[in-house]
């Protein structure tokens, strides 16, 4: 791999930029590797970077049935923060936004990753109560989440109304200031060009079709349009089609797929320093470095695998945006879309072994996914690796909803569902 | 926005007035104290979560009020058919055809 730096631009600026060459191979498929991950989003790309960098996995494939980043991974709002309630997901989205803060020097590749601080309103007593509640929890965990008050919130984000007459007036807000955004097709290019560089072999167009099993029960390998591919291990983290890939190991999971939609506006200069979520009227909004504003909308409310999404939501949201900022009102709106989100009742993913042996899943992330991308390919490849949780994902298993051990974020999340 | 046919008041409505309720045809153990934490499981949490025709229940909330079910495709969105609560799962496979004869006539 070419290693990008300031000279690396200026060579290429003096030869018309002619030396770039492609971020990955493409190479043809083997017959057999150690390991397959079937779904080349971040989460997939990064799980094989790890395998590859701290286990010494190499013969390790990643299976994508479209092209890399072109699912989720490029489909949300790119919001990075780690303030959730409970130990569990503390855990896995701290991991996750320590891992982001050196991210782009451990990759070679330029993620964006902009810790410009996430600021969650609060619009009446419940909020206040549960964001308090969510702060203290934060701090005594090592995690930074600190209380404004509604002028300190005006301070932080000028173009916020917090007029007591508003609509949905403000009564105070959370900050994270760890918290931000990051480029989404970076992250997933950065680390498709690390894993190639590594051996590992990015296989787009590459819809699996089948999970074979050897009369023991254990995986052997997969069909896919390309033909059968052998593997030992294969680790599944395809987002809202989880479920369709397990069910292919006669495995039924809890999950349920639901479009989750976001829009871009036309774009503007900067004038949006941060995150805002709220969650009581459902938008979050940041504005890119291209100068759009991604707004973030909510779940419809039956299953569905359309990439679409219904009108009322986006209307919904925006109602709430131009409220809360007024002076965006005359804003024109450029491009909305949808991804299939893989949601679980309890609203925490799964990452775990599964009934078959060899077959390792990763899922379940719903609407807050981007996030956890680092953190949750990390801990993947630990558990493809070794065949079982690292610590920090043990609570995350397939076997609670047997159990009853839960991680109620549904109720508890600082983010709306 | 989906348009959704309410089998009570037997008028296409806007989905605003209605409320999705998940999966239909799931009959709640009637010793629900005694069974095992594998069959709790199975009947609470789990679900097909097909990429294609789903059986649903819904609610015409800012109508009539009722429960019904439909049959949808997950992928296209579009209902196939919507029925009262209480009446057996439709044959999809009839109406498909019904579609088809259709089409060649014209």
């Amino acid at each position: 791999m070419r290693k990008y730096s300031v000279f690396a631009v200026a060579r290429e600026a003096l030869r018309g930029h002619k030396g770039w060459g492609p971020h990955w191979a493409s190479p043809e498929p083997r017959k057999e590797y150690d390991a397959i991950i079937i779904g080349g989003g971040g989460h997939g790309l990064g799980a094989a970077y790890y395998l590859a960098k701290e286990h010494g996995i190499t013969n390790v494939a990643v299976l994508e049935k479209g092209w890399i980043g072109g699912g989720n991974t490029g489909r949300n709002t790119t919001i990075i923060r780690s303030n959730y309630l409970y130990e569990e997901s503390m855990d896995i989205y701290e991991h996750s936004l320590k891992l982001w803060e050196n991210l782009s020097q451990d990759l070679n590749y330029n993620v964006m990753y902009s810790p410009r601080g996430v600021m969650m309103l609060s619009h009446n007593i419940h909020d206040q109560q549960s964001f308090k509640r969510h702060i203290n929890a934060n701090r005594l965990y090592g995690i930074d989440n600190e209380w404004l008050t509604p002028e300190q919130a005006k301070a932080y984000c000028p173009p916020l109304d917090i007029a007591k007459t508003a609509r949905y007036p403000i009564n105070g807000a959370a900050l994270q200031r760890r918290g931000g955004t990051a480029r989404h097709d970076a992250v997933a290019w950065g680390y498709a060009r690390a894993a190639s560089d590594r051996g590992v072999h990015i296989i787009q167009n590459c819809e699996v079709t089948g999970i074979r099993r050897d009369e023991t029960g254990r995986v052997v390998g997969v069909d896919t349009n390309r033909g059968y591919i052998g593997a030992k291990k294969v680790g599944i983290s395809a987002a809202g089609h989880s479920s369709v890939l397990m069910q292919m190991a006669d495995v039924r999971v809890p999950l349920q797929s639901q479009p989750l939609q976001a829009l871009v506006s036309e774009p503007l200069k900067p004038i949006f320093p941060c995150v805002v979520m709220s969650n009581s009227v459902h938008a979050y909004i940041s504005q890119s470095d291209k100068g759009e504003f991604v707004i973030g909308a909510g779940t419809d409310q039956y299953n569905s695998y359309s990439q679409t999404g219904g009108l009322q939501i986006i209307t919904h949201t925006l109602d709430a945006i131009c409220e809360l900022f007024p002076m965006f009102r005359r804003v024109k709106m450029m491009r909305q879309w949808g991804g299939i989100v893989d949601v679980t009742q309890d609203r925490s993913p799964i990452q775990g072994v599964t009934p078959v042996p060899g077959l390792y899943l990763n899922a379940g992330w719903g609407t807050g996914g981007f996030k956890a991308t680092p953190g949750s390919a990390h801990l993947f490849a630990h558990l493809i690796a070794k065949g079982e949780p690292h610590r920090l994902a043990a609570g995350l298993t397939l076997e609670r909803f047997r159990t009853g051990r839960l991680i109620d974020e549904a109720a508890a999340a600082a983010v709306a569902h | 926005m989906l348009l959704i046919y309410c089998p009570y008041c037997e008028e296409e409505r806007s989905e605003l007035e209605f409320r999705g309720a998940g999966d239909a045809h799931i009959a709640r153990p009637e010793n629900i104290a005694d069974i095992t934490d594998e069959e709790f499981e199975e009947y609470f949490f789990l679900r097909q979560n097909p990429k294609g025709l789903i059986f649903e229940r819904w609610r015409h909330i800012h109508g009539c009020g009722r429960f019904f079910n439909a049959a949808r495709d997950t992928v296209s969105d579009r209902f196939y058919t919507t029925y009262k609560a209480g009446e057996p799962k439709p044959d999809i496979s009839d109406i498909l055809q019904s579609e088809q004869n259709k089409g060649a006539a014209k």
